[in-house]
């Protein structure tokens, strides 16, 4: 190890952050633009399932709620792709790979919202599980990201609540509406404990993101705490986890839970999801269609600094 | 000193650093930056991203390549004059238990 590197390592050991303009090893760079644009990537896909309800939405309420949810995971987005930038990442090279297929975004969005109680239940669960991923990263050593992080955690609060109170209202409703609520849990239960990705013993690169200071808890311990405070959650909610196996141990004070189907989930990822195909058509379609947008704000501003120096 | 960022562009669209004043009475803070075509369409643009809470009551943006930085290299050797001057810090000086209000 060099000096240089001994230095970045020492920062990172005692706790200190990295920022854009120190010497950090190509594979910690490399690494860092892969993750935060594939979270970047994750949060512009993720407003598509959503976005989806936005036009029925049960109430005048409900609709402003999710218009402002969809909003900030475009937000979110943002400035996921402005910390890549600072790596020296190409912000239209990002969407590119993106667009190409690529680079990933994560499994969860590519499953479909068939009904309103996805939109609660995707709040409550999906947005609980990035909360529980993205807690840890406030604390990365990479300060663009974990800035970036400390906005998306405080934004994200309000996403998972917003989706247990939409929960609670259908729980509680009519015999239909208790149906929609349990069939919503039934199908986003297991994607969202995948959301936290895979096992500990099939995780290759963790170690090396540890001791980088990107990472600071194992997948399993993650998605571990995740049941725990979710599990009493969806009792109160008067609803069942669609898990049989799934038993409180009195010993440990943790939840024990079922054997999680990683074949749906490495087959998620492959691109043979659900929704994959439309997800990635929609973003593409999006993208492209807004091109007069982009060219028509560059001819706007060409025309302002044109009459600036004619001034 | 260099410039902080090297030039870059997303969709012919220059890189923008954005300041916010989160009240009357405190400074500008960084809070990230941002694409846009023009200084006005990135002040709209930064109005949209970072005070959606009415984080904010005022907005700088300035254009990432007219930041200038020291550099990281030279750290230690450009913030040395500092370093050896004690003297500067209240601290630095001994004041009797029984002498009040200094």
């Amino acid at each position: 190890m060099d000096a240089l590197e001994q230095q970045f390592q020492d920062t990172v050991d005692g706790d200190g952050r990295i920022e854009p303009r120190d010497w950090m090893p190509e594979g910690y760079r490399a690494t860092l633009i892969r993750q935060i644009a594939q979270h970047a990537h994750s949060e512009i896909i993720g407003m598509q399932p959503e976005g989806n309800w936005i036009t029925r939405a049960p109430s005048l309420r409900r609709k402003a709620i999710l218009v402002a949810k969809v909003q900030d995971e475009a937000g979110h987005g943002l400035y996921l792709y402005g910390a890549a930038e600072t790596l020296g990442a190409d912000r239209d090279e990002l969407l590119d790979l993106l667009h190409a297929g690529k680079q990933k975004y994560s499994t969860i969005f590519n499953y479909p919202t068939v009904s309103w109680a996805d939109v609660a239940a995707i709040g409550w669960l999906v947005d609980g599980a990035a909360i529980m991923n993205q807690v840890p990263l406030t604390r990365c050593s990479y300060g663009p990201y974990a800035r970036a992080m400390i906005r998306v955690c405080k934004e994200e609060s309000f996403h998972q609540r917003q989706g247990f109170e939409a929960l609670t209202v259908l729980a509680n409703g009519s015999p239909a509406q208790r149906r929609m609520a349990q069939d919503a849990l039934n199908r986003w239960w297991w994607p969202s404990l995948m959301m936290f990705g895979p096992s500990d013993d099939n995780s290759p690169n963790s170690a090396r993101s540890m001791a980088w200071g990107i990472k600071r808890f194992s997948n399993d311990e993650l998605r571990q705490r995740f049941v725990d405070a979710t599990v009493p959650q969806a009792e109160w909610l008067g609803l069942t986890v669609p898990d049989p196996d799934l038993r409180y141990d009195e010993e440990t004070g943790h939840y024990v839970f079922g054997e999680i189907d990683w074949t749906e989930f490495f087959e998620v990822m492959k691109g043979n999801g659900p929704c994959n195909r439309q997800r990635l058509a929609t973003r593409v379609a999006a993208h492209e269609e807004g091109a007069w947008v982009r060219e028509a704000a560059a001819a706007y501003a060409a025309k302002h600094s044109a009459r600036e120096v004619a001034a | 000193m260099s410039t902080s960022q090297p030039p870059k562009t997303s969709s012919g669209s220059p890189l923008w650093e954005v300041f916010v004043r989160s009240k009357r009475g405190l400074s500008h803070t960084h809070a990230g930056s941002l694409h846009a075509p023009d200084a006005h369409m990135a002040l709209r643009n930064a109005r949209d991203l970072f005070t959606r809470r009415q984080e904010g009551v005022s907005i700088w943006v300035v254009r990432a390549t007219d930041v200038v930085a020291s550099s990281p290299d030279e750290k230690d050797p450009f913030f040395d004059p500092a370093g050896d001057k004690v003297y500067r810090h209240p601290t630095f000086y001994d004041v009797p238990d029984e002498v009040q209000h200094i």
